[in-house]
């Protein structure tokens, strides 16, 4: 017996190796409202995604549900291997419990639309305060590598600041270093523009661009950009109506697809900008 | 009736005065007791058992909407007739329990809306930065939700130090019962009880402005910490 088990689970292991996010036929209703009818997506790991699509077409909570701040309705979601919302006790397989959760989500970080930075701490215990308190970090070594972070983003100046004393771009790149010195396999983005001034959005899109470079992570961007979508992903992923309708390279989906509401969507996008 | 004598009011004050350490020392006692039993309230109507949310908000609304004196009252007179259960409190214990209980409910209150006051967006940060449970608590939501809280728990203790005096009902002997022991010996009371409303006024007065300048400064405190971290980063 306990032969078998191990076999199988080297099986799975190896089945996965080049997938880092599986979702398996999730769905999503709120409601009455079925926001996500079955959604299969395979993620490599340093793979770079777009996801795009009309508002209310899910693309959000996609990647929420990755991070654990919806659960599915139905489906599967596989990070790294392992089953992110269900476990298995007694041979079983039951809801995940909040270890369960804790240990899988270890690998995700989420940057996100309004920021949501910590106001009672300096943007370097913003940083901080993660690696020490959840990795249970040294103190020294964390805010040796919190700083590297920030400097990173352009904001080595900044360390002793409120963030209320920050621009919004400057938030989002502190929100992005947070997420980062996490050292996330797969990192999420939602939307992380969206709540910016136009002329704040770029220092934000470099950051991104520059981590996409580097390589590692798998990166997934909820976005409105489309040029940033074309330039950075490897993929771009049209949702409508809680499936995805088209997907492949940026140049297939965003330029010769002739999937009729990507047209519809991309015009209306391009004519209101 | 006689005019206001000033003999008399000196003559008073010292007995008066005897009574302000059990007055100030069951304001006290009855506030840390409310604060617990707020603390209770708070963290048994976020437990995810509905039944017992329910349970539990009847009997905040209850014990809110029945006066603190007949509270008070019951627990005194009546609570000693219950079967079983019944025990004879001393006059301290009842006016703690009574009271603190009472107030418990309002500063229950206070605390859900300091909770409900930090941002959704906090919560789902910490919980994408893998917080435990208790770190979330302690490091990003109790810190955030305590301070705006802090005026309105102020507040909660002066309304407290005045409502102590209902204490004196069921026999603990405070600032107020002894000024009428006086009167009742003296036949006068018009004295003792100016001094009662006096020491009253005295110590709820300034707290109120302390507790108005606390406000002003928990307004602004993110900025006014983040100018003092700079202006010792210049010093040093």
């Amino acid at each position: 017996m306990p032969e078998v088990k191990s076999e199988s689970l080297q099986e799975t292991s190896t089945n996965n190796e080049d997938v880092i996010v599986s979702y398996k036929d999730v769905k999503k209703s709120f409601g009455d409202v079925h926001v996500l009818k079955g959604i299969n997506l395979d993620i490599k790991p340093a793979e770079k995604v777009a996801l795009i699509g009309p508002s209310g077409s899910g693309k959000t909570t996609i990647i929420r549900m990755l991070m654990t701040l919806e659960e599915p309705s139905a489906g599967e979601i596989i990070v790294d291997g392992k089953n992110l919302w269900h476990m298995e006790k007694n041979g079983k397989k039951v809801p995940a419990n909040e270890k369960h959760l804790r240990e899988v989500r270890g690998d995700i970080g989420m940057v996100f639309q309004h920021f949501n930075l910590f106001p009672h701490m300096t943007i370097l215990e913003n940083c901080m305060t993660a690696p020490i308190h959840v990795q249970k970090e040294d103190k020294e070594s964390a805010r040796k590598r919190s700083i590297e972070m920030l400097e990173k983003v352009g904001l080595g100046d900044k360390l002793e600041n409120y963030p209320s004393q920050l621009s919004g771009g400057q938030k989002q790149r502190v929100a992005m270093a947070r997420a980062l010195v996490m050292r996330p396999k797969v990192m999420l983005f939602d939307e992380v523009t969206s709540a910016l001034d136009p002329e704040l959005v770029g220092e934000v899109l470099e950051v991104i661009r520059d981590l996409a470079e580097e390589g590692e992570m798998a990166m997934i961007l909820v976005t409105h950009e489309m040029d940033f979508a074309l330039d950075v992903a490897d993929r771009v992923i049209f949702l409508d109506e809680g499936v995805i309708a088209e997907e492949g390279t940026p140049s297939e989906v965003l330029e010769h697809s002739d999937n009729e509401r990507l047209q519809q969507f991309l015009h209306r996008f391009r004519s209101s900008n | 009736m006689s005019k206001w004598q000033w003999d008399t009011f000196f003559d008073a004050f010292p007995m008066v005065v005897q009574g302000l350490g059990i007055t100030i020392s069951l304001t006290f006692a009855c506030y840390l007791c409310a604060l617990i039993v707020g603390f209770v309230w708070t963290f048994i109507r976020r437990m995810k058992f509905k039944p017992l949310r329910w349970i539990l908000l009847w009997i905040m609304e209850f014990i809110r909407s029945t006066p603190p004196l007949v509270q008070l009252f019951f627990l005194y007179f009546g609570l000693p007739m219950v079967p079983v259960i019944g025990v004879a409190l001393d006059p301290f214990t009842c006016a703690i329990l009574g009271l603190g209980v009472h107030y418990s409910t309002y500063i229950g209150e206070v605390y859900r809306s300091g909770i409900d006051s930090v941002d959704k967006g906090q919560w789902e940060a910490s919980q994408a930065l893998n917080f435990s449970t208790g770190k979330k608590w302690t490091k990003i939501i109790l810190p955030q939700a305590i301070p705006p809280t802090i005026p309105m728990l102020g507040n909660y203790l002066i309304i407290m130090f005045k409502e102590v005096p209902l204490a004196s009902t069921v026999g603990v002997v405070g600032i107020l019962q002894l000024a009428n022991n006086y009167g009742a010996q003296h036949f006068r009371y018009l004295e003792p009880l100016t001094i009662v409303a006096i020491l009253f006024l005295v110590l709820s007065y300034p707290s109120a402005i302390l507790i108005k300048k606390l406000e002003v400064k928990m307004n602004r405190r993110f900025d006014k910490k983040a100018v003092l971290k700079e202006s010792k980063g210049a010093v040093s």
